[in-house]
């Protein structure tokens, strides 16, 4: 087979990897929603397709056949664009993910940092949605937002930086390769530090999702949707998309940088298939807690960001870096 | 104090005989309607406010008729006070409980009672353009009224 | 493509926080029924509210004077929709008391039984929807919703087997009750109470142990014991506020006084305190039930003849103001008759109307967040404050 040129590879693989996204998202809403049910007690989909498999495609037909009803005040432009906006640093993290040692659409060597920098620009698309809407809950809800988000990328941040100290690298495939090996070498297995810092990453995740318990922004009993309350079909539907492509995006994030990525049992082309694995675990784990809580108001999510996190987290990236330079036989 | 001293110091308080009986009712003139809650609240410590409402007697008038108790003690007062043929005017008892505030409102919106010193007297349960007061004998159950009826 | 005369300007004042007026409700995800709330904010924070209520209006109190004793006590259940039974049983404890009509006692016994395991049903929702609206119809507040939900159509199950319909039952009548308990009710109504007793402890478990639950209940909404009485409300409202009073002991009506139970006072007064009297009342109601089984005498269901007409009840000339210990509170009924069969003037004392008053004292000062938590630890019904 003649080798497939550079410039073709880099059309044909983020074309794969964007197909792939958008039709893992779309189960990705069927498995929560199963697994939602099953919680209380209930089945779930089941009708559509069997045991509901067919589900999301119907919703996302229907979606599509919606009618775009667009406010009479709202600012046009704004308003259009903003779905645009937010979802496209949501589907552009996925380019910096290495499903495979080699196997990754752009795995930059400071691949850490544009991930967490990318995917905190979807608050830009929030607040167009928001302002654009010309509608005081969907405004109310984007100012919650914002102020939610940029409180929560900081212990995000923070607690991804604690596997980059451990590994010693910006890049993933770097990050991921140190955790190869076994089982032991997973960083939430590291001594204290790395348990730590998975719970305030998971905690951090569910913040910067808007995700019950911090789910403030779209508090259906107050808000009604919040800042998407006036977006309808395709429109919604590329809210939804970009939403949980984030969720899964940072489920992967987790997985890489805390459970090994594509390392476990087996020949090596099982390495992708054991991250897909680990990255539902953590997005699992995530919807578990989803699905058990009550939330809590707006004032307290800001003062457990930065009363409880925000130190937290920086006081265990400093002794991460005391524990690293210790173990190197820096002292 | 218990019911039995209740009864004498209202007996005494008011100058007419209060009968004994549970609850203790108590007719009190329209003119010392809010004088004789307050002395119910301060002196026999009826501190809890159940509910006030109307009652029309056709060609003897509107009566007024509250319910206060005193939790502790047990007693329980039924203050009744008789407006008199025509007159929908009564004083409020807002400024002695805040229960009263919605109850009034009530009795003025379903039988047209102007309750004075009342700090919000406007209809609650029924629309603001509403005409007439539908509890008064007078209006008939079917009374037609678009777009509800 | 921005048409500039025709859009509304919000003009920020930049001396502090933005004061805007928000509407909640009468459409609502989390208003219990028809009900709008203007709220003034400024910020995050509530300043004034104007509760507006009587979308459900229905005028109950006109349309009793149009129907006979023997007819209203069906009518009477769809005040209170959730406690139906209760409903029906202020109703009908008032015209027994004008009229002096002896209740046998197996029907205040038969009385007893339903009204507890109405106000086991009724609190299983407040509490479903209580923890939906503080967390999200798709979230943590749902689960506890469905599973809430589920123990209620157990209960619902057992008012079908008895009365024939399982949200408002026509079960009162003056003079004890229309229906006798049919043959394996009571195994089916042990069997779920045990059931509901076991999972009831589950759920306090899921929330108490939950510092979200606690930091969004504890402190909020605090109505002190004075306000509580000037305004009158009562339940677990005023027992959650200190005041020591229950009408099944203070003023023991049906047989009552035959059963041992406790009543919980709480004095925080806040949604937290609320919240615990009413768990306590679910066991206390679980244990009333079971002593009411074992002791249940035979015997006549009712002292009156059966029904062969409308106007077959008369009672003679009175009035007398009757009241039930309802799962909302107090709910009363004061008849005036004029010795006809119809009553000359009904007053439908709702305990939601006067629970509902307290709104514009306590929300004042709290967040917008904290109003659902609020209307949802009141707990009204709107059929029982518009009646």
């Amino acid at each position: 087979m003649a080798a497939i040129p550079a410039w073709l590879m880099l059309l044909i693989a983020p074309f794969i990897v964007l197909n792939a996204v958008i039709g893992m998202v779309t189960y990705v809403t069927l498995l929560e929603r199963k697994f939602a049910a099953r919680m209380q007690s209930r089945i779930g989909p089941y009708r559509v397709g069997p045991h509901g498999l067919l589900q999301p495609i119907a919703d996302a037909l229907k979606l599509m056949m919606k009618e775009d009803v667009v406010p009479t005040a709202a600012d046009r432009r704004v308003y259009n664009l903003a779905p645009i906006v937010f979802l496209i640093p949501c589907m552009l993290i996925f380019a910096s993910l290495p499903f495979a040692p080699g196997l990754g659409v752009a795995d930059v060597n400071i691949g850490i940092l544009f991930f967490l920098a990318v995917s905190a620009m979807e608050i830009v698309g929030l607040f167009m949605a928001g302002w654009g809407s010309n509608n005081k809950y969907a405004l109310l809800s984007a100012m919650r937002a914002v102020n939610q988000i940029i409180s929560y990328d900081l212990p995000f941040i923070f607690s991804a930086l604690v596997p980059v100290l451990l590994a010693g690298s910006l890049k993933m495939s770097d990050i991921a390769a140190v955790q190869q090996g076994s089982l032991l070498k997973w960083f939430i297995f590291y001594p204290v530090i790395g348990q730590l810092a998975f719970i305030m990453f998971v905690v951090s995740t569910l913040a910067a999702e808007n995700r019950v318990p911090f789910d403030i922004l779209e508090a259906e009993s107050e808000l009604v949707a919040g800042f998407r309350v006036e977006y309808s079909g395709m429109k919604f539907a590329l809210i939804q998309l970009g939403e949980y492509a984030h969720m899964i995006g940072s489920s992967f994030l987790g997985a890489l940088l805390f459970l090994g990525a594509w390392s476990g049992p087996g020949p090596e082309y099982l390495g992708p298939l054991w991250f897909l694995l680990k990255a539902m675990f953590v997005f699992l784990l995530v919807t578990w807690i989803r699905w058990s809580f009550v939330r809590i108001r707006v004032d307290q999510i800001l003062a457990l960001s930065w009363k409880v996190l925000l130190p937290a987290t920086l006081m265990l990236l400093i002794s991460t870096a005391v524990v690293v330079v210790w173990r190197t036989g820096g002292f | 104090m218990t019911p039995e001293q209740a009864r004498v110091s209202l007996t005494q308080t008011l100058g007419t005989e209060v009968a004994a009986g549970v609850p203790l009712v108590v007719d009190v003139p329209p003119s010392r309607w809010e004088e004789i809650a307050r002395y119910a609240k301060d002196t026999i410590g009826c501190r809890f406010f159940n509910f006030l409402t109307a009652v029309d007697w056709k060609e003897q008038g509107l009566e007024v008729v509250a319910r206060v108790d005193n939790l502790e003690e047990g007693v329980s007062l039924m203050l009744k006070t008789k407006l008199g043929p025509g007159i929908t005017n009564c004083a409020s008892l807002t400024p002695v409980y805040r229960g009263a505030n919605w109850m009034e409102r009530e009795c003025f919106d379903m039988f047209g009672i102007h309750f004075d010193n009342h700090p919000d007297l406007r209809r609650i349960l029924l629309d603001d353009g509403w005409e007439g007061h539908p509890l008064l004998k007078s209006y008939a159950v079917d009374t037609p009224h678009p777009p509800y009826r | 493509m921005l048409d500039v005369n025709n859009t509304t300007r919000v003009e920020l004042d930049w001396s502090g926080p933005e004061r805007l007026q928000m509407n909640m409700g009468p459409q609502h995800p989390s208003a219990h029924g028809v009900f709008r709330a203007i709220l003034g904010l400024r910020g995050e924070t509530v300043v004034d509210v104007d509760a507006v209520i009587g979308y459900l209006h229905r005028c109950h109190e006109k349309l009793s004077e149009t129907l006979t004793y023997a007819q209203y006590p069906s009518i009477a259940s769809k005040t209170d929709y959730v406690a139906a039974m209760t409903s029906e049983f202020a109703y009908v404890l008032a015209a027994e008391e004008i009229g002096k009509f002896e209740v046998p006692k197996r029907a205040q016994y038969l009385r007893v039984i339903v009204a507890e395991l109405q106000r086991i049903a009724s609190h299983l929702l407040w509490l479903g929807t209580w923890c939906m609206d503080m967390g999200g119809a798709l979230g943590g507040g749902a689960t506890i919703f469905l599973y809430c939900i589920r123990e209620r159509e157990d209960i619902l199950d057992l008012f079908e087997s008895l009365v024939g319909a399982r949200l408002l039952y026509g079960f009162f009548q003056v003079g004890g009750t229309r229906y006798d308990l049919p043959d394996g009710w009571v195994e089916q109504c042990r069997h779920t109470l045990d059931r509901i007793n076991s999972r009831i402890d589950e759920y306090e478990q899921m929330l108490e142990d939950n510092a979200f639950f606690l930091a969004r209940t504890q402190g909020v909404g605090v109505v002190s014991r004075e306000l509580a009485e000037d305004v009158g409300i009562s339940g677990p409202l005023l027992r959650g506020s200190g005041v020591n009073y229950d009408i099944r002991r203070n003023a023991p009506y049906s047989s009552y006084q035959d059963f041992d139970f406790t009543v919980p006072v709480e004095t925080a007064g806040d949604c937290y305190a609320r919240y615990k009297v009413r768990m306590v009342e679910f066991r206390q109601s679980i244990d009333i039930v079971r002593q009411a089984l074992d002791k249940l005498p035979s015997g006549p269901i009712s002292s009156r003849p059966a029904l062969k007409s409308v106007a077959q009840i008369r009672i003679p000339k009175g009035e007398a103001y009757a009241r039930v210990e309802g799962p909302r509170g107090e709910v009363g009924s004061y008849i005036i008759s004029d010795g006809s069969a119809k009553p000359y003037r009904m007053k439908w004392r709702g305990a939601s109307f006067s629970n509902l008053a307290i709104l514009p004292h306590i929300i004042p000062g709290h967040k917008v967040a904290d109003v659902v938590a609020i209307m949802g630890s009141v707990d009204p019904v709107f059929g029982e404050v518009d009646r």
